[in-house]
């Protein structure tokens, strides 16, 4: 029952808070101008993409539609929204800390651990409905302007999947999206146990994800060897069920390391915050 | 009659700087507790330990018989308090903030929130947001906070701080209130001396981290030397007849028209009838219980 109160009390600040919606505002305006813009574009966006194979391969019909259109945002956006989840993320411990309100929460009678864990929760809340809301916008908006059709996607070679095949598969993109974001939010959320200010968790997170993307990248053996243990290795995930066959493996191995580094992060957060002085 | 709340050697160090040293407090049921100290003497890093916001380095506190560090949920059930300033999320109205707060005692109906919006006078203001509040009213919307579980013992770490003279009146009010009228017991931290002396049954004074002195303000004023001033004619010789009386008068200094003498109230009778007996005309002898006066004179001690 406290529990409840708890998740309860800490949904009550986090969404009637006006920050927690600027990365909605922010995704309620780049969607539709993106997707608009492809409208109005048409044709020319899939002709682009099509250029290199049209040389050995017939294209019969228009392949543009709004499944490719969301498959398309869906790789675009993704650089983005760790910087908006953080946002939040990284003010749910520094925010209270900044505020003075710990001096509020943590004089009563219900264990810091409780606490923490209700508010771990509240930003994994948010990062499920953040993302929910991205995902219903693109792929509502996108079917709405340019409707239904088979899905071409451009991953190691050209893979079409059938209109009828591919909805059940955003589905499932978005449900793993989301916990790749619950990572992020977690690294955010463990930055945030140990500051007062909550731009420090934001610039910290965005730090470490830019540093190990670039590492994954780099084509220098010693980056090779610890590559597949980064956790920016898997944040891709959501991109394992636009293949054919899926490779379920794959992506569980992946689901694993991520809920490793979420774990640990998580862990770690809650051994500085039931520890911490407040001094604030 | 066992006590509410007692330290036992509290200490606190931050690095090199020892804040609080071997603090021994006991609060008794009942009990409007002054913890005096001048800005920066350890009050608010004890009440910190006391209510569980910061781990004491060594000692322990215990609150109704329970440990903070062992039992603190047991121990803090039957306590409220506000430490330092009363920060509230300025987003939200008086009423959601209280609801938040009501969360972590286990949930409290709307109407105690209410009532405890009533009770300091912020009932018609419960659905402002608090930034919209001035400072006096935050101030209240604090203790407001500090009772909504209609706790024991309401800890309050200056109260008064930052109003204005009326502001500080109605705080005092309330606070007497809660001791007679609701049985509560306060632990009231100030640096404020007359506000202890006000409200206050008992007090302990405290000085860079250590514990100066402890006991009732009624005897603790009795205590010790005290400032007695004198009014007559010829002051002249009421200066010289005092400061022939080394034994019973500490210190003689002309203020004006005024003789001011440090020295035991009990040697007032004495003094007087050897002023008479000399030609004094006396016009007052007014002895200055000041708390002010004791306060400075035991934490100058105390540094020495």
């Amino acid at each position: 029952m406290t529990m409840i109160l708890l998740l309860r009390a800490e949904c009550i600040k986090t969404f009637l808070k006006k920050r927690t919606y600027l990365g909605f505002l922010i995704i309620l305006l780049v969607v539709p101008l993106v997707e608009i813009a492809m409208k109005i574009e048409g044709g020319r966006f899939t002709g682009a993409s099509l250029r290199s194979l049209q040389q050995d391969f017939f294209f019969v019909g228009s392949l543009f539609n709004g499944w490719i259109v969301a498959h398309q945002l869906m790789n675009s956006l993704w650089v983005h929204i760790p910087l908006l989840i953080s946002f939040v993320a990284g003010d749910q411990l520094a925010g209270e800390a900044t505020a003075g309100t710990y001096r509020l929460l943590l004089i009563r009678p219900v264990s810091r651990t409780r606490i923490f864990f209700a508010k771990y929760l509240t930003t994994l809340v948010y990062t499920i409905v953040f993302v929910g809301f991205l995902g219903a916008l693109s792929v509502g908006l996108a079917l709405i302007l340019m409707g239904t059709g088979d899905l071409l996607v451009f991953r190691d070679g050209i893979l079409i999947l059938p209109a009828s095949d591919v909805a059940w598969r955003f589905f499932a993109a978005y449900i793993l999206a989301g916990w790749s974001m619950a990572t992020i939010a977690t690294i955010a959320f463990f930055f945030s146990s140990f500051v007062e200010n909550a731009i420090g968790p934001i610039v910290a997170t965005m730090g470490i994800l830019i540093v190990l993307l670039i590492v994954g990248v780099l084509p220098v053996e010693l980056f090779e060897a610890v590559r597949p243990y980064l956790f920016t290795s898997h944040l891709n995930i959501w991109m394992g069920v636009f293949a054919d066959p899926v490779d379920w493996s794959d992506i569980l191995r992946s689901l694993a390391w991520l809920s490793g580094y979420s774990a640990a992060f998580a862990a770690a957060a809650w051994m500085i915050f039931v520890r911490k002085d407040i001094l604030t | 009659m066992s006590a509410i709340l007692q330290t036992f050697n509290l200490s606190k160090t931050f690095r090199e700087r020892t804040a609080v040293r071997n603090l021994n407090l006991e609060v008794l049921p009942g009990d409007v507790f002054g913890f005096l100290g001048p800005n920066g003497a350890g009050k608010s890093t004890t009440i910190r330990m006391m209510l569980s916001l910061i781990r004491p380095s060594a000692g322990d506190v215990r609150l109704f018989g329970r440990s903070v560090l062992t039992e603190r949920s047991h121990a803090l059930a039957r306590v409220g308090g506000i430490v330092e300033k009363p920060d509230f999320y300025l987003y939200l109205s008086a009423v959601r903030n209280l609801e938040i707060i009501g969360a972590l005692c286990g949930g409290v109906k709307r109407s105690r929130i209410f009532e405890v919006l009533e009770l300091v006078g912020l009932r018609e203001r419960a659905l402002d947001k608090v930034k919209t509040f001035s400072h006096g009213m935050k101030q209240r919307l604090g203790i407001a906070q500090a009772l909504l579980n209609d706790p024991e013992l309401v800890v309050l770490d200056e109260p008064t701080s930052g109003l204005d003279p009326q502001g500080m009146k109605e705080i005092r009010e309330l606070i007497k209130h809660l001791a007679r009228e609701r049985g509560k017991t306060v632990f009231l931290s100030s640096h404020l001396l007359p506000e202890i002396e006000l409200v206050a049954n008992r007090m302990a004074i405290i000085h860079k981290g250590d514990l100066v002195v402890q006991g009732s303000v009624a005897d603790l004023l009795e205590s010790g030397e005290q400032k007695v001033v004198f009014r007559g004619t010829p002051l002249n010789r009421i200066r010289r007849l005092l400061a022939a009386r080394k034994t019973l008068v500490r210190a003689v200094q002309r203020v004006g028209t005024e003789i001011h003498a440090t020295m035991e109230f009990r040697h007032i009778p004495d003094l007087v009838k050897i002023l008479v007996r000399n030609g004094v005309k006396l016009e007052a002898v007014i002895p200055r219980r000041s708390l002010e006066d004791f306060f400075l004179s035991m934490t100058e001690s105390s540094a020495a």
